[in-house]
């Protein structure tokens, strides 16, 4: 439930989005959220439509199907930062560009996964790809609250370890 | 009763690092009435400081000052400013260490002898053999505890274990347990046994796992002839006009640099910057660094033929839960030239956290390949190849023009794969898949090797002078009063995880020193 829908993402959509389903207040300044408005994501640097694309990006970097769109939205949400913004600008610009050379509006309204990671391929020794893609590794993977979509326990010394919780407890082989 | 010795004081003993090897050696010299300033470049962290999560632990522990790569080894360019994964702490890298303790087999101290001379490589006989090293041996493996030594049992197998276990006597394998480990299976030498949390490789919470930090270096302390001062970086090594050793230069914890004198000075700071010390100690009597009159120190660095195996299931395995490296197949370490390379490995299981996976699984990779592979890290399965691989001369650590935090040239780290180490790599890769074939994986991950754990040779021992930088007691060819105390001393690698052989030798070098004090000869 939690998924961005892909068009029209602009502010002035999602505006239009919350306002009339009047679940979230906005006071002025950008943010990207979920349809539902399950979560949001506050831009001030960037634009929605940036922030948006970096999302669509980390996605289709490291697509899990089950772990939503939050989780990737506070992965990438570092990159709303003075100091990232002309690295983004020219990205993004990088990959709409490619995506309108293919015969789409923008990378995110490129409809299959497929079709963005080709454009992906294409950019994959560029300083934006691997910037995003390094950071992704801990951004992503080191959120403790994705762990358990993975079936990761993570620690557990305050449990007493698994010398009573199933250290070997395969019943399979 | 922690002793304080003055920086004027040049009776004492200096030590340079606390790891495997000085943070032993600074105990086995203080228990013998040897008056010891060990000085650790890291902070002081025990159990409870600990932390089961992975790269938080790694930010408490890792070595991450500047050092920098070359050479045509992944690891130069997927973690280009972190050739190895190794600790800066007191202990050493026994904190991070997965505690397996195995025995050299009789032929690998004499590696040229038993394989002979291999194309591009630098294979020397180690000045010591089998028979020597058995008593120090066993002294090593009663200090650890270690597991199928002694009267020790083995620990139980976790989930990871009966994978391979199974996979590996389908494939006919013989030698197949729960390891040789420095980690309780029942209570021993006042640390407890082994509670399964699976966090091995972040420091043991409950003391289960052998570690200097929290053995040795309070007990060497309880004798108030050993003072450990951390945060103390040494930067160079001093010498008068006969060549002679007299003390080191050391950064203080408030950034000054102190002066301590020194009877003996006894380098342990791992294969990286034991050379690298050597190096930056350079004088207009010895301008190619110290000990260095064979232009040996910093080259044949080892590291051991590695790679990893994981492979995933249609059902459940959980491999996290429980000691993360007590199961081994033994069959593959014998040499055996009809498989196409010289020496032997070692598998052993293995298991990473989720944020490790992420980071180690496929370095760079990304995708739905990647990621469907992480979508099943519950059922995977995982082991590592450890293997001799082969000393070449280019494979070498040298000055680097980048600087660290101290002003001090960082060292550079240039390693290739000798041919003989690629074809091992293959063959332990093609095995470690049967393995897991064998119990039905449905998909195996031939992962390559992690920035190094196990960092050797770079100051190699030799019988003589011009093969090598020091001689069977780690004392330097060139200056009597200079010792080497770590894995560096290593002629070569052999197939087993260092750590046991890096010990044995710490405890008979300090045997070796106070019975020469005592005469009166160094
Ligand atoms: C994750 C992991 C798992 C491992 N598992 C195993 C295993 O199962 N079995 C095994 O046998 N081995 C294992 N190892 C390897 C083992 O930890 C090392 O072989 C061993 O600790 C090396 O001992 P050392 O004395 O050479 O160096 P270290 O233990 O690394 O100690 C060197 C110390 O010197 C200090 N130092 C360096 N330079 C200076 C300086 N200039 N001034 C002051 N101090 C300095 C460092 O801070 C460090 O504390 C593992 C390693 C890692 C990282
Ligand atoms: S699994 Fe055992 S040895 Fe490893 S950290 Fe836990 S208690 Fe210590």
């Amino acid at each position: 439930m939690s998924k961005i829908e892909r068009q029209g993402l602009t502010r002035r959509a999602l505006l239009a989005r919350v306002v009339s389903t009047g679940a979230l207040a906005v006071t002025g300044v950008g943010f990207i959220a979920a349809p539902d408005a399950a979560w949001a994501l506050e831009v001030t640097t960037i634009t929605e439509h940036q922030m948006a694309t970096l999302l669509q990006m980390a996605r289709d970097i490291y697509p899990h199907d089950k772990v939503g769109d939050q989780f990737y939205a506070v992965a990438v949400k570092g990159y709303d930062a003075e100091d990232k913004k002309a690295l983004v600008e020219e990205g993004v610009a990088a990959l709409d560009a490619a995506a309108q050379a293919a015969g789409h509006a923008d990378y995110v309204s490129m409809g299959w996964e497929e079709d963005r990671v080709k454009i992906l391929q294409a950019m994959e020794d560029a300083p934006f790809f691997q910037t995003v893609r390094g950071g992704l590794v801990t951004g992503l993977y080191n959120q403790k609250e994705v762990w358990p979509i993975f079936g990761y326990e993570g620690e557990s010394f305050s449990k007493g370890g698994y010398i009573e919780r199933g250290f070997n407890d395969i019943n399979w082989l | 009763m922690v002793a304080k010795f003055e920086l004027t004081d040049d009776s004492v003993v200096v030590v340079i690092g606390t790891g495997a090897g000085g943070g032993v050696l600074s105990n086995e010299l203080a228990q013998k009435g040897v008056k010891v300033v060990a000085l650790e470049a890291g902070g002081r962290y025990l159990p409870e400081d600990y932390i089961n999560d992975e790269w938080e632990s790694f930010g408490q522990l890792a070595w991450t000052d500047p050092r920098t790569t070359s050479g045509d080894w992944r690891v130069a360019k997927d973690f280009s400013g972190l050739p190895a994964w190794i600790v800066k702490a007191v202990g050493g890298t026994t904190t991070h260490w997965a505690g397996a303790s195995i025995r050299f087999q009789e032929h690998e101290w004499k590696a040229l002898t038993s394989y002979g001379p291999v194309d591009g490589a630098n294979l020397l006989d180690w000045p010591i053999d089998a028979a020597e090293m058995a008593p120090w041996y066993e002294k090593a493996e009663a200090k650890l505890g270690v597991t199928r030594t002694g009267d020790r049992a083995g620990l139980p197998g976790n989930n990871n274990f009966k994978v391979f276990e199974k996979g590996a006597r389908a494939l006919g394998y013989k030698e197949v347990h729960t390891g040789r480990m420095a980690i309780n299976s029942a209570d021993y030498d006042d640390r407890m046994a082994c509670q399964q949390t699976g966090f091995c490789f972040q420091g043991c919470k409950w003391g289960a796992k052998w570690s200097a930090a929290y053995t040795d270096i309070p007990r060497g302390e309880a004798t108030g002839n050993l003072e450990v001062r951390d945060h103390a970086h040494v930067a160079r090594i001093l010498h008068d006009d006969s060549g002679k050793v007299t003390g080191v230069e050391y950064f203080d914890k408030d950034g000054n640099l102190q002066m301590q004198k020194a009877r003996i000075v006894c380098v342990a700071g791992n294969s990286f910057e034991s050379p690298r010390l050597l190096l930056n100690s350079a004088s207009s009597m010895f301008p190619n660094g110290l000990a260095n009159s064979s232009d040996q120190v910093g080259r044949n660095y080892m590291r051991h033929t590695t790679g990893s195996v994981y492979a995933v299931f249609d059902k459940p395995v959980r491999m996290w839960r429980g000691t993360t490296m007590a199961g081994i197949v033994q069959d593959e370490a014998r040499h055996d030239p009809s498989r196409g390379f010289v020496g032997g490995y070692e598998l052993e299981t293995l298991s990473l956290g989720l944020p490790f996976m992420a980071a180690f699984l496929n370095p760079g990779g990304w995708g739905r390949s990647f990621t469907t592979a992480l979508d099943s890290y519950e059922t995977m399965a995982g082991m590592w190849i450890v293997g001799e691989d082969m000393p070449q001369a280019t494979n070498r650590v040298t000055l680097s023009d980048v600087k660290d935090q101290w002003g001090l040239p960082v060292a550079n780290v240039n390693f290739s794969d000798h041919p003989n180490d690629i074809a091992m790599r293959n063959h332990a890769y093609k095995q470690g898949q049967a393995i897991y074939e064998a119990v039905g994986a449905t998909r195996t991950f031939p992962t390559p090797p992690y920035p190094s754990t196990h960092n050797l040779g770079t100051n190699r021992m030799s019988e003589k002078p011009e093969d090598g930088v020091v001689n069977k007691w780690g004392q330097t060819h060139d200056i009597a009063n200079l010792f080497v105390s770590d894995g560096s001393q290593f002629t070569t690698g052999a197939a087993e995880n260092p750590t046991l052989t890096i010990v044995a030798l710490a405890i008979r070098q300090a045997d070796h020193i106070a019975s020469e004090m005592a005469a009166g000869s160094i």
